[in-house]
This record gives structure tokens, C-alpha cells and sequence, in this order.
């Protein structure tokens, strides 16, 4: 009997040091709470530091593994359920940026709002955990586990302050959308095992190639394929499955929507580019018409409804729905033969979005004041005289989010524009751009209230020392990218190459790399 | 291959300004004399850059002169590509010089400070348009150039500024959103005859086929936006009110410059990249550049705003530099370029007097003003001086440009040519119309405390006035500069299409029929 137990049980092997972003954020998660809960309150300041720290390991970590991958080609690790290629990486360091602004803004925000304590770091950093696996998944059912950690810390995170009957209902909310949108998730996972015997993205892809038997079993596998398009659509916050978006950003506490916006939609959409690039390369011509219709819904619907509002932080939800068109103008060109830019320009986009979108909402967070109210377009009046430089930075954060040229938005834009246009995908690059248009008109509003009119309130606007460092590193971060982008992009453009089992397939539609 | 000149002089030019627009912010706001000493240095800085650029100049020289080129973004084949040649050298003069002349002679009511970054930023960016030869750079800096405007228009202007600020930006991003997928789409579908990845203009003109047409559907994203800027009825809706509500100083950067950012695309992007598209568009643009021209015409006349009047003229005006460019002659195109400098300075000026007269009268309402003759002697004369220039009148500027653009496009445009020359009496019609209301008969009590002109600015207006005058009869030196390079950009059209250009025109015994299609025998091409 118990030869039986210790011959038969035998686990993967795990690369540790191939996991090593994973296993800091995880070690920064217990050191957190462990000692959050046990040690006396911190000083101040001080769990905003470590999860700064921690977060800057993290990014460390993703980096040397970065050499190693360049050196060495990607890999598979765990049974090949864990992909660690560019891809993974730069989607880890993305995330791991994002939650160190994040953690500078929410710094003042939790005192000022009188619940500071580990907790909220924490569940940044769990989040991350679920952003990092879901981007770096290689199998359907790890990319579950990473939804749903993702997704359970963002819902208590939107839930976090107790004291804003709107948070409750955004947590309430998000909890309830996204439990249905996962449950259609799951459903797509078992159809797709279903119809291809296995939840692993690369048996699936070669499964689905050549003369296997499952090739040929069509109407599970597209339903399948649609019901997962579903679950990772609402998390992207595609249209027609965005309605949380608004609600959901306006209600939760700034920074979390700030991380919401950024770190969210990261994870997502490095998920949903896995799913639909490394397990079915061999069904573009079946799923890249539903991503256009997506894309297009998705621009027009975001920009124009962001036009009509008047609560900054809506308006800054719809034009974060504007920019998910985008990404998905992206996503739309990877569904091409011969597409080689998709990858890294969505990646790219994601990265210079997310630092904009941080920025955005400090700036709304310093202005929103006690209790996160003042948040609507009049509140933003005369900020231009109140407090100039973070007026400015604000400029530069809404011009660089409406593609203004020497801004890392135009970069990010001409990005993906570019993708498109090199697989000849004109039409949906020109509406892109059309919406961009519309999103302006937004950006200009508030840039209105800001510089062009006059305040309402003269109290004197006090910008805390963490927001204030994450603003200028933000601003300065666009600019910079703007005029010098090159490095970034040389360093992006590896991104392309995933780590998939080399598929034996003549398909040219598979993104095979050398190793 | 492009002279390589060891001070890189036009880089210096794109980057003195923002380097005056910096220090500007940087200074504190107790001082504004040093802001405005900081603010004329640099621009004034700029503007001999650009003369001393003049006055290197090799006139004989058709290719790109002071070439610069750096790689930029090296992944994306974007390059820092800068250099000047006989269609742009002019326009870059025009600016370096007409923006001391505004920071001279105009003072922002308020936030001088912020009102001089603007405007150091804004010249940045139109010389950095002006001057770019690469794709990409090119919609750097049109598209920079908004940002500034939208704030010197909203933060300075009159009543309906911010109304008038948004609906410039976002029609002429409208335009610019198309341009840039037609960027992209080119660059890309010209990697199979480049090579490589290029945004490159030159590499791009003379290496790059494309089928017909694709060259087509490229040229229009391209045509959109130049289209918007120039404005081409009926892209115009946008220019009253931004003419209207901007500031004085705004308005005659907006005229003076901004606009001829659209004609000059035309040139440089829609001509010299899509030949064969943009003779098959020929009938389409010349059609648009004469509605232009009559409906500005009469919408000027119709105006009860004298400063509405003068943005309508600048419709009607600018329809003339478009119907000489798509005329694609040899005097066509020279008169194009000539003219876009000569409504620079007229219209300029004419904004500048507007901008005087509403100083002092707190009004721009034509029934409000009358008599002005009487008590300002000096400024009516200025003002009949630049109107004249306006209108067309032999020995001024205006007369110049016109005259080259009519007599080139009779020859390859013939009945939009005649209905354009109507422009030219419609012209006269609204301006003198307009000034016998507002400077002609008795001042009544408000009219009689119109002060007279001041030293400061009779100073700036002279400036004005004797390049309308020298300009108006010694034309020469300016044309024979421009001539070279529209040669050969009617070269390349014609050896790249089936556009045949007219023989020269003989002395008085022989005028050419005026038919597209010349039998080869008698085509002769000018060197």
C-alpha cells in the first residue's frame, strides 16, 4: 500500500527561478498580512513603501529572467501549464510598475479616508499574483485560477472603503457581473475540452491543426471559443459586455480604479491575446470577425457615451472602454496571416496606457478631497490656477490619452495603428482613429474646466507627497517615452515570440518560434 | 546627394523656440518685462536663423538644401529628416518672421507669461512642419501645432472662444486621423519596393509605386486633412470662428502661417508622393478651390463682422493657392507659392489693423465704425495700403501671386480659371465696401476718440507695408528662388503620370490652346 502512495504520485517539476516573479509578490502577500496582522500599525508610510519595494523586486525578478530568456528562448514550465517568454514578462513588469504608482497614490488615500492597514496593499499584490499567472498561463484552467484571483481581490478591493455606500455597490456590483462572466468562462473551458480533449493552450492548438478527429468538430469548439470571448470580454470591458465598466470605476475607491484601469486590463488582455493567438491560430477566419465587431462597438460606444458626461471619473471609465477598442483594433490584427507587430504593439500600448491612466486618476484622487465626492467636472474648475503643475501633468496625461504627438500615447496609438495597416485591416484602423477623435472632445472638456474656467472652491488643494511622486514620475515617463521611444520599442519587439509547443502544423497561422 | 551643412541650422530653428518656450515657464511671473525681453530674444533669435537661411539660399539649387537626418525611432524607420528647398524656404522666412513681429507688437491682456510659451511653442511646431521631410515628423509637428492654438484661442480670445478653440482642434484632428492611417498604409505597402520600413519622404517619392488605386485612396487620407487645414470649402466651417474668437495675436499667426500648413501639404505630400493620383483628383480640387474662391467671396461680402470679413477673405484667398497648385504649371505653382507668402503678410496685417481697431473701439461691428478717415489719417492710410495688397492691385504684393496663379491655370484650367478671376473683382467688392462704411464718411461721438496709430505699432505695420511694397515691385528675387524647385516637382509629377504640361508661353503672337492632353510634338518641358 504504501509503495503504491510514494511510486505514484509525482509532481512536476518546477522552475523556480522561472517562477521567481510569482514567488515575490506571493512572499510580499504573506510578509503583509502575516505581520500586518500580528506585529503592532506600522509607521506611516510604511506599507506603502514595502509594497513599493516589493512590487520594484517583482519588476527586478521579471527582468533577469528577461536575460535568461533572450538567451536561452522561451520555455514552458510546470508540465508546460506556465508559458516564460517576453510575452509573460513584460506583461509582469507592467503590472508590477503599475502597482508601485498605485501604492503611492493609495499612500495618503487610506489615511485620509481613514482606513489605513495592510489589507489593501495586499490584495494588490494577490491581484498581481492572478494578473501574472493569467498572462503567463499556458493552460485554460491555470488561466482560471489567474481570472479568478484577479478577479475576487479586485471585487473586494472595489468593495474596500466601507464608509462610501458607492464603493459597496461597485464591489456588489462587480461581484455579481463577474461571477456570471467567469461561470460563462468555466462553460467555455469545458466546451473547448470538449471538443479538443485538453486544457492545455498548445495541445489544443495542435489539436485543432492537421487531420486530428477534433478538427472537425465545429459547433462546440465556436461555442466554446464565443463563451470564453464572453468572460474575457467583460473583463476587457469590450462592448456590449461593459456596463459594469462606468459604475464600477465611479463607485470604487480611486486608486483602485486607477489599478482597476491599469494592472485590470493588463491581465486581460494578455489572457485573452493567449487564448486566441496560441490555442487558435488555426480559427482566425472564425474568430477574428467577432473581435472586429467587438473593436468597433467598443470605440464608438466608449467614445461617444463618454462625451455626455459629467462625473470625471465616468468619463475617464469610457474612455478607458474607448482605448479597450483599441487594444482590440490590436488583438484584431493578430487574427491576420503574416501578422508580426500585433503582439508587441497591444503589450506596448498596455504598458504607456496604464501609466497615463494611473496618472490620470491621482491627479482625481488629490482633487476628489475627503470622502472621494468632488469628483465631477466642476470640481475640476481653475485647477489650471489652484495647483499649476499638476494641472499640467493632467494636460499632459489627456493629451497623451488622445494620441497627441511627443507623448507616449501617440507612440502606443501609432503602435497599433501600424499593426493594423501591415496586415491591411484599414477599415477598423480609420474607425479607431475616428473614435479617437470623439475621446478628444472628451479630453478637451476637462481640460476646459481646468485651464479655461474659473474655480468654484479656493481652498488651498493639498497634494500629498506620494501622489506627488507618482504624477511627476508618470508625466515625466510620458514625455520621455514620446521624444525617445526607441528603446522601449527594441525592447518590445521580442514579445512576439511565444512559448508554444512547436507545432509540426504547415499552418503558417501559427506564431511557431525557434524553440 | 543632400549638402551636409556642419551647424545643423534647422534643427537649431525647430528648437530655439521650445528652448525660449521653457525658460519662458521657467521665469517668474512678477517679472514680466523679462518674460517679454526672453520671448522677443528667442523669437527674434528664430527669425534670423531662418534669414540668415535665406540668404545661404543657392537659388539655383532645385534639391533640398541645410539637409539634416538622424535616425529617430529606428524600429519604426522614423527619422529626424529636416531640410528646406525653393517651395518651403519662403514660408520658413514668413514665420521666423512674423512671429517677433506678433510678440512685438501685440500684448496678451493677461497670463502674459503662459500666452508667450504658447506662442514660442507654436512657432516650434510650424517650422518643424515646414521643414520636415519625414513622414512621421511631419505629423509630429502638424498635429503639435493644434495644442497651442487650441490654448491661445481659448485662454485669450473673445466671447465664444472655447466654442470656437474645440471646434478647431477637433476638425482638424478629424483630418489628421485619416492622414495618419494613410501614413501608415504607405509606409507599409511601400516595404515591398523600398525594402524596408521607411517613413521617409524622398526614399519614399522616388522609390515607392503604387497601384492606382491605392495611390488614390492614399492620397485622400491625405488630401482630408490638408484639405480641413487650408480649408477647402467645404472643410471651411471651422475658420470664421477660430479667425473670429482668437486673439489678435492668434489671428494673424492662425492666417499667416497655420493656414499655408495645408496648401504646403498638398505640395510636398499630396503632389510630390502621389502623382498619379493627384492629376486623376485634379478636376475635384479645382472645382472646390473656385467655390472657394466665389462663396468666400460672398460670404465676406455678406459679413457684418469686420473680422468675419477678413476670415472669409482668407477662404477666398487661399482658394486661389489651391486652384494654382492643381493647375500644375509652371507659373501656376510659383504664383501658389508667391501668393501663400503674400496673403501671409496682407491678411497678416489685416488682422493686425482689425486687432487695433477693436482695441480702441471695443467692437468689430462694421455699423458701429464709421469715419475713421477723419480722425486717424495714418491708420486709414495703413490700412488702405494692406487692403489694397488684399485686393490684387498691380505694385503690391497681392497682385503678384494672383496674376502668376490666373495666367498658369488658364492654360491647363481654363473655365475655372475665368470663374476664379470673378473672385478677384468680388474681391474688391467687400473691401472697399467694408472700409467706405467704416473709414469713409463722418465719425460720430464714439468714432471721434479713435486714437491714432502709436509709434509701436506704426513700427510693426511698416515692417508689414514694405515687404507688401517691395515684394508688389520687385517680385524677382523671391521668384526666381521658388521657381527651381516647382520645376522639378512638375518634373517628377509629369514623369511619374500622364499629365503633360503646357509648353511655355510664347511672346504675344502665340498663345497655347489651353488643352490638358498636348500632342507630344509640341510638349516641351521647362529645365
Amino acid at each position: 500500500m504504501n509503495a503504491l502512495f510514494a511510486e505514484n504520485l509525482v509532481g512536476p517539476s518546477i522552475s523556480w527561478m522561472g517562477i521567481s516573479p510569482l514567488l515575490v509578490l506571493l512572499g510580499g502577500v504573506c510578509v503583509l498580512l502575516l505581520l500586518g496582522s500580528i506585529a503592532p500599525r506600522w509607521p506611516k508610510g510604511s506599507y506603502c513603501l514595502f509594497t513599493v519595494v516589493v512590487s520594484l523586486a517583482t519588476a527586478v525578478a521579471a527582468m533577469l529572467q528577461w536575460h535568461d530568456v533572450t538567451k536561452n528562448g522561451p520555455k514552458m514550465l510546470i508540465a508546460d501549464a506556465v508559458a516564460l517568454d517576453h510575452f509573460a514578462l513584460l506583461a509582469t513588469i507592467a503590472i508590477a510598475i503599475s502597482i508601485a504608482l498605485v501604492s503611492l497614490i493609495t499612500d495618503d488615500y487610506l489615511r485620509r479616508e481613514d482606513y489605513d492597514g495592510p489589507e489593501v496593499y495586499a490584495l494588490y499584490l494577490t491581484a498581481a499574483i492572478g494578473g501574472v499567472v493569467m498572462a503567463s498561463s499556458n493552460d485554460l484552467i491555470v488561466l482560471f485560477l489567474g481570472l479568478e484571483t484577479l478577479s475576487l481581490s479586485l471585487y473586494l478591493l472595489a468593495a474596500s472603503h466601507r464608509k462610501r455606500a458607492e464603493s459597496q455597490e461597485a464591489g456588489l456590483k462587480y461581484f455579481v457581473l463577474g461571477g456570471f462572466s467567469s461561470a460563462f468562462f468555466l462553460y467555455g473551458i469545458a466546451l473547448t475540452y470538449g471538443s479538443t480533449g485538453s486544457t492545455n493552450l498548445s495541445k489544443i492548438a495542435s489539436a485543432l491543426s492537421g487531420d486530428s478527429p477534433f478538427s472537425q468538430i465545429d459547433a462546440m469548439l465556436l461555442v466554446g471559443i464565443g463563451l470564453m470571448l464572453v468572460g474575457l470580454a467583460f473583463k476587457v470591458s469590450a462592448v456590449p459586455f461593459h456596463v459594469w465598466t462606468p459604475d464600477v470605476y465611479e463607485g470604487a475607491p480611486s486608486p483602485v480604479t486607477a489599478f482597476m484601469a491599469s494592472a485590470g486590463k493588463i491581465a486581460s488582455f494578455a489572457a485573452l491575446l493567449r487564448v486566441l493567438v496560441v490555442a487558435f491560430p488555426t480559427r482566425i477566419d472564425d474568430w477574428r470577425p467577432a473581435i472586429w465587431v467587438l473593436a468597433v462597438l467598443t470605440l464608438l460606444a466608449g467614445s461617444i457615451l463618454a462625451v455626455v458626461q459629467t462625473n470625471v471619473k465616468r468619463m475617464l471609465a469610457f474612455s478607458s472602454i474607448s482605448h479597450a477598442g483599441f487594444l482590440l483594433v490590436g488583438v484584431e490584427a493578430a487574427g491576420h496571416v503574416g501578422d508580426k507587430d500585433a503582439l508587441a504593439a497591444v503589450l506596448t500600448y498596455l504598458l504607456l496606457y496604464a501609466v497615463l491612466v494611473i496618472g490620470s486618476f491621482a491627479v482625481v484622487t488629490v482633487v476628489a478631497g475627503k470622502g472621494d465626492s468632488h469628483t465631477t467636472l466642476d470640481d475640476f474648475r481653475g485647477l489650471g490656477k489652484r495647483r499649476p503643475a499638476m494641472a499640467l501633468a493632467l494636460t499632459v496625461f489627456l493629451l497623451a490619452q488622445a494620441g497627441m504627438p511627443a507623448t507616449s500615447g501617440f507612440i502606443a496609438k501609432f503602435g497599433v495603428i501600424k499593426a493594423a495597416a501591415e496586415v491591411q485591416s484599414y477599415s477598423i484602423a480609420i474607425i479607431a482613429m475616428l473614435a479617437a477623435v470623439i475621446a478628444a472632445f472628451l479630453y478637451l472638456r476637462i481640460m476646459v474646466s481646468v485651464w479655461l474656467a474659473d474655480s468654484t472652491d479656493d481652498t488651498k488643494l493639498a497634494v500629498p507627497t506620494g501622489a506627488g511622486i507618482a504624477i511627476t514620475l508618470a508625466a515625466v515617463f510620458t514625455i520621455v517615452v514620446g521624444v525617445y521611444p526607441g528603446w522601449l520599442l527594441d525592447a518590445t519587439r521580442m514579445v512576439s515570440n511565444l512559448a508554444t509547443i512547436a507545432v509540426q502544423a504547415v499552418d503558417p497561422a501559427t506564431q511557431t518560434p525557434a524553440g | 546627394m543632400p549638402e551636409q551643412i556642419s551647424f545643423p541650422i534647422l534643427t537649431a530653428i525647430v528648437f530655439l523656440p521650445i528652448i525660449g518656450a521653457l525658460l519662458v515657464t521657467l521665469l517668474s511671473d512678477r517679472r514680466p518685462e523679462w518674460v517679454k525681453l526672453c520671448a522677443i530674444l528667442f523669437s527674434v533669435g528664430t527669425g534670423a536663423l531662418s534669414l540668415w537661411v535665406l540668404a545661404s539660399f543657392k537659388s539655383s539649387n532645385a534639391d533640398f538644401q541645410f539637409v539634416s537626418q538622424h535616425d529617430w525611432i529606428k524600429a519604426w524607420g522614423i527619422s529626424w529628416h529636416l531640410g528646406v528647398d525653393g517651395i518651403s524656404l519662403f514660408l520658413v522666412v514668413l514665420t521666423g518672421v512674423l512671429f517677433p513681429l506678433v510678440i512685438l507688437g501685440i500684448d496678451p491682456h493677461h497670463d502674459q507669461k503662459r500666452y508667450f510659451a504658447w506662442l514660442l511653442l507654436l512657432e516650434a511646431g510650424v517650422m518643424g512642419s515646414f521643414l520636415s521631410l519625414d513622414l512621421v515628423l511631419f505629423f509630429l509637428f502638424f498635429e503639435i501645432v493644434l495644442v497651442p492654438m487650441y490654448f491661445l484661442i481659448g485662454g485669450w480670445g473673445y466671447d465664444n472662444r472655447v466654442y470656437a478653440a474645440t471646434k478647431f482642434f477637433l476638425f482638424t484632428m478629424f483630418g489628421s486621423a485619416f492622414m495618419l492611417v494613410g501614413i501608415v498604409a504607405t509606409a507599409a505597402l511601400a516595404r515591398h519596393d523600398v525594402g524596408y520600413l521607411t517613413f521617409d519622404l524622398v526614399t519614399l517619392a522616388e522609390h515607392a509605386s503604387f497601384a492606382t488605386n491605392t495611390g488614390r485612396w492614399l492620397f485622400f487620407s491625405f488630401a482630408i486633412a490638408f484639405a480641413v487645414k487650408v480649408p477647402l470649402f467645404p472643410f471651411h466651417t471651422w475658420l470664421p470662428d477660430a479667425h473670429t474668437q482668437a486673439p489678435t495675436g492668434g489671428s494673424v499667426i492662425l492666417a499667416g502661417v497655420m493656414l499655408k500648413l495645408g496648401t504646403y501639404g498638398f505640395l510636398r505630400f499630396g503632389l510630390y508622393l502621389f502623382p498619379e493620383a493627384a492629376v486623376w483628383a485634379r478636376p475635384l480640387f479645382l472645382t472646390l478651390a473656385t467655390i472657394g474662391i466665389v462663396y468666400g467671396a460672398i460670404a465676406a461680402t455678406m459679413q457684418t463682422d469686420l473680422k468675419r470679413l477678413v476670415a472669409y477673405s482668407s477662404v477666398a484667398h487661399l482658394g486661389f493657392i489651391v486652384l494654382g497648385i492643381f493647375a500644375m504649371t509652371s507659373q501656376a505653382i510659383t504664383g501658389s507659392v508667391a501668393q501663400m507668402i503674400n496673403h501671409g503678410v496682407s491678411t497678416g496685417a489685416l488682422f493686425l489693423l482689425v486687432g487695433m481697431i477693436y482695441e480702441r473701439r471695443h467692437t468689430r461691428e462694421i455699423s458701429q465704425l464709421r469715419g475713421i478717415q477723419k480722425v486717424a489719417p495714418i491708420f486709414a492710410a495703413a490700412f488702405t495700403v494692406v487692403m489694397l495688397s488684399s485686393i490684387g492691385v498691380p505694385g503690391l504684393n497681392g497682385f503678384v501671386g494672383e496674376f502668376l496663379v490666373l495666367i498658369g491655370s488658364f492654360q491647363t484650367a481654363r473655365w475655372w480659371t475665368i470663374i476664379a478671376t470673378t473672385g478677384v473683382i468680388l474681391a474688391a467688392l467687400y473691401l472697399l465696401w467694408a472700409y467706405q462704411r467704416v473709414f469713409h464718411g463722418e465719425p460720430d461721438e464714439e468714432n471721434s476718440t479713435f486714437a491714432e496709430l502709436k509709434l509701436r505699432e506704426g513700427m510693426v505695420l511698416m515692417v508689414f507695408i514694405g515687404i507688401i511694397g517691395f515684394t508688389g515691385l520687385y517680385p524677382k528675387p523671391m521668384l526666381e528662388r521658388i521657381e527651381p524647385s516647382v520645376d522639378k516637382l512638375i518634373e517628377h509629377v509629369v514623369s511619374h503620370s500622364d499629365f503633360m504640361p503646357p509648353a511655355e508661353i510664347m511672346p504675344p503672337e502665340e498663345i497655347m490652346p489651353p488643352e490638358e492632353m498636348m500632342p507630344p510634338e509640341e510638349m516641351e518641358l521647362e529645365k
